[in-house]
Order: C-alpha cells, then sequence, then structure tokens
C-alpha cells in the first residue's frame, strides 16, 4: 500500500475496526488462556455494561462527572482567558508572576487532594476544585503565550488604524491568539476529564470515579470497573471531537493546519 | 535617528532633509540594512526621532495616525478576517450603509469582486498585497508607506501590481512613499527617487524621474535614468 495513495473509503473504516477487533480477541483469549477469575473478559463488560444501564445509575453518574467538568473548566476558562490575556499584554507583569506560575503548574492536581479537603471539606465542592487547578494552569499558560506570540506587525496595523488599546486588545490580540487559545483550552479540558475521575474517587459518591471505585470496593465486580474505564475513555473521546469541531470555524481555521 | 542595541548606539539616519509634495511618489531607496525601513517607521510616527522632527502639513508627527497607513511586505493582512472584513477594519466608526459602500468601491478597485468572503490564506500572494492596499486606501489616508510590498513576490506578479499601483495612485492621488531596494522598481513608479547611503544613512542624491505614465521600460530615456541611479548607488557595469 503506498503511503501516499488515498485510502478507499471503506479501507477509513475497516483497519481501525479490525486493530480494535484483534485487541478485543488478544483481550478474550487472554482471560481464557490464564484462566483469571479476577479480570473480566470483555463479554463479561458487556454484560456488566448493560447492567449499569439497566439499573439507571450510569446516566446519573455521567451526569455528575459532566457536570462538576463543566463548572471547574467553565470557572477556569472565565478566570484564566482573561487573565492569560492580561499576562501576555503585559510582559512586565509576566515576568513577576511567571516564577510563581511555573512551580505551581507541575505539581499534579491529586497533590492538591488534601488541601482541597482543607479548604473545603468533602463534597462537590472541593472535586470542582480540582478541575479548576488543573485545567486553570494550562489555560492560563496558553493564552499567556498566545498573546506574546501575536506578530507585532498586527499590533502595528491596529495601532495605524487609530484604535485604543483596548480595541487593539478586542479586535487584533485576542483573534490573532484565538486558535492558540483553543489548542489550551483542549488540552486542558482532556486534563480536567482525567483528573474529575481522580476527584471522585476521593470526595464525592456519585460520578464516574465513584462507580470505578465503589464497584471494586463492593464486591470487587471488575466487570463493572472496566466497564465504567471505557465509558469514561468514550466521553473524553467524544468531548475532544467536539472540541475539534470548533477548529475548523472560520476565522479561526487559518491559525490551524487542516487536510483540505 | 540613534538606536541603542546591546549598551551601544548605533547611528541609523542622519541629517535626513527631505520635503516631499501632495500627491507625490517618491521611491526610497538605498542598500539593504541603510535604514529605509527605520526612515519609513519614523515618517509613520511608529518611532520617535532622536533629534528633529516630521511635518505633515504645519503638523508635527507624534504616532501613528490613520491619515498615513503603513503597508508592509507580507502577512500584513488580518487572517480572520475576509477580504470584506479587512477593507472594512478601519471604518467602525462609518454607518454600517457607508462602510459596506465604501468596502465595494475598495474590492472593485484592487480588483478582488467575487473574493469578498474570501480569507487570506485562500489569496495568492498578489491578492494579499493588493488588499493591504485596500484596506490601507479604504481609511481615506493622505500618505501610503509602503515597505517593499512587492518584495514577496515573484517577478511577473511584481510587475503586474505596478501597474496596477501606478493606476490607483492616478486615480485616488494620494502622496506615496515607497521603499524598494528595486532600482527597476523605483524609475517606473517613482516622481522622485530618493538615494540613501549605507549607515549611517544620509541622503545622497535626488533623482526625478522626468518620464510620462505609462513609462517604456526599453526607452532611451528610462535607461538613462536607470543607469544614472546605477552609477548613483555605485553598482553601474558592476556585474
Amino acid at each position: 500500500m503506498n503511503s501516499l495513495a488515498k485510502p478507499r473509503a471503506w479501507e477509513k473504516f475497516f483497519w481501525p475496526l479490525l486493530a480494535a477487533g484483534l485487541l478485543l480477541a488478544v483481550w478474550h483469549y487472554s482471560v481464557i488462556w490464564t484462566a483469571t477469575k479476577v479480570f473480566p473478559s470483555p463479554i463479561n463488560v458487556e454484560k456488566g455494561l448493560a447492567q449499569l444501564l439497566q439499573r439507571h445509575v450510569l446516566w446519573a453518574d455521567i451526569g455528575d462527572s459532566l457536570r462538576r467538568v463543566a463548572l471547574g473548566f467553565g470557572l477556569a476558562a472565565i478566570i484564566g482567558i482573561p487573565l492569560g490575556l492580561t499576562l501576555g499584554w503585559y510582559p512586565a507583569l509576566n515576568q513577576v508572576v511567571n516564577p510563581v506560575i511555573q512551580i505551581l503548574r507541575p505539581i499534579s492536581p491529586i497533590a492538591w487532594i488534601p488541601v482541597a479537603i482543607v479548604f473545603f471539606g468533602v463534597g462537590e465542592r472541593p472535586a470542582v476544585f480540582l478541575i479548576f487547578l488543573s485545567a486553570f494552569f494550562p489555560i492560563l499558560v496558553a493564552c499567556a503565550s498566545a498573546v506574546s506570540n501575536v506578530p507585532a506587525i498586527f499590533r502595528r496595523a491596529g495601532r495605524n488604524f487609530g484604535l485604543t488599546p483596548t480595541q487593539i486588545l478586542a479586535r487584533v490580540v485576542f483573534p490573532a491568539a484565538l486558535p492558540q487559545i483553543l489548542i489550551g483550552l483542549r488540552l486542558a479540558l482532556g486534563v480536567a476529564w482525567l483528573v474529575v475521575v481522580a476527584a471522585e474517587m476521593i470526595a464525592v459518591d456519585s460520578g464516574l470515579g465513584y462507580l470505578v471505585i465503589d464497584s471494586r470496593n463492593s464486591g470487587k465486580r471488575y466487570d463493572l470497573v472496566v466497564a465504567a474505564m471505557l465509558v469514561i475513555g468514550l466521553i473524553g473521546l467524544a468531548l475532544d471531537f467536539c472540541f475539534r469541531r470548533l477548529e475548523t470555524i472560520r476565522s479561526v481555521r487559518w491559525g490551524f493546519r487542516h487536510e483540505s | 535617528m540613534v538606536f541603542e542595541r546591546d549598551g551601544k548606539s548605533i547611528s541609523v539616519l542622519e541629517d535626513i532633509n527631505l520635503d516631499v509634495s501632495e500627491g507625490e511618489f517618491i521611491c526610497l531607496v538605498g542598500p539593504s540594512g541603510a535604514g529605509k525601513s527605520t526612515m519609513l517607521n519614523v515618517m509613520g510616527g511608529f518611532l520617535s526621532p532622536t533629534s528633529g522632527s516630521i511635518t505633515i502639513d504645519g503638523e508635527t508627527v507624534h504616532g501613528p495616525d490613520p491619515r498615513r497607513i503603513l503597508v508592509f511586505q507580507e502577512r500584513g493582512v488580518f487572517p480572520w478576517l475576509t477580504v470584506e472584513g479587512n477593507i472594512g477594519f478601519g471604518l467602525s466608526q462609518l454607518s454600517s450603509a457607508e462602510r459596506n459602500q465604501r468596502i465595494a468601491h475598495y474590492v472593485q478597485m484592487v480588483r478582488l469582486q467575487g473574493f469578498e468572503q474570501t480569507y487570506p490564506s485562500d489569496l495568492s500572494g498578489g491578492m494579499k498585497q493588493r488588499l493591504q492596499v485596500a484596506r490601507a486606501l479604504a481609511v481615506n489616508p493622505d500618505i501610503l508607506y509602503l515597505d517593499e510590498p512587492f518584495g514577496a513576490l515573484d517577478s511577473v506578479t511584481r510587475l503586474i501590481m505596478r501597474g496596477e499601483l501606478l493606476r490607483i495612485w492616478q486615480t485616488e492621488r494620494r502622496t506615496i512613499i515607497f521603499v524598494t531596494h528595486d532600482i527597476d522598481e523605483a524609475v517606473q513608479l517613482a516622481d522622485r527617487v530618493v538615494v540613501l547611503s549605507s549607515r549611517p544613512a544620509k541622503i545622497e542624491h535626488v533623482l526625478a524621474i522626468d518620464i510620462p505614465h505609462p513609462r517604456n521600460i526599453s526607452a532611451p530615456r528610462y535607461l538613462e535614468l536607470r543607469d544614472e541611479l546605477l552609477s548613483k548607488i555605485g553598482l553601474a557595469y558592476t556585474v
């Protein structure tokens, strides 16, 4: 197969499906050959998934997880975007706070769990706080660097046409930085989705993370554990897919490399 | 004009004294790195002169102003706006009817009809430069500063663009100050060609091009002026 040749329509689906099928087969036969009593086979997982759907808890858990991500990620975007734009706009200010950001940024949100509990007790709020933290720093840093990467030529053109600094920020710098900001938001959403599962394992008693840990704790139901994991993966994929759709909007498309 | 770089001061422009009449087409030529762009930026108000001043119609220049628009070599158009959006960029204080009329006028002037809703990433290099000129003209400036506007284009497109610019200049009658390193370009376009020396740049010569448009680029007078300009830069018969 020539790598430059355009794949035929059926090939686009056939090969990925074959790969997924092979993986399932390897999984299935590994379970049989090792005669494990703990780890579920794909068929067990499928039954577990059906059971979860029947008990109607799955939709509630998905809803809870999505709500927490929406809250935490939304807050991070609402605070992080303007703050990041400001930092990018005032390089002197950025130099002052950048060391602090760079120290806080690599701290895993998981390490914040005790602090979150001290601040917010147990329940919804520490979970949302952890998601907020995980999304906030990627958004902040992406916005700041997006603004400082805006070519000087655009700002000069803005000044030349008589725009005030606020207008330059709104009509030149923001649209010029938008593609990079979107990339930052997308990465942040991915991290937020990772962290919600961890947060739900400690702070709350609902959501997909709770479903994973609860299935294990109440009767070692590993079929349900793996079923919940699959659901987490699929929803993460769907979120990412939705976000990617934004990149095809005409006024930001110039900032992304798209195969025509 | 003196720049501070790494603690050293570099004198870029010295003793520049130039009077430009309204509606005149001036070309600035000189060796690369001489300070042609610096001079344009000082005249545009983007840089303050270390000493001396720029006066336009009796008014000292203190900063950029929509009455004089700088056109860049490339990547000057806004990629997030359509052709219409770019041309209308400086027109937000007009009523939408007036704005649309102005946009339509300049779309036609730079021959981008049919591309109104197109984004710059789908335009050719020459079309983008035409768009940049249209965006500049739309705000009705007195002066256009062009900083090697056709420098990134291929030679055929460059020739066509010169013709287009002259046509626009003849209908619109703005003052144009045009930086180029291309001697032919200068002789084809300018009323007067200003030759800068190497750094610190001084005005070495001012050569009036006394050929009416359209100029025949193989006429004896054209070749004579071209040779004169080349010899003034010290490049005659070097190749």
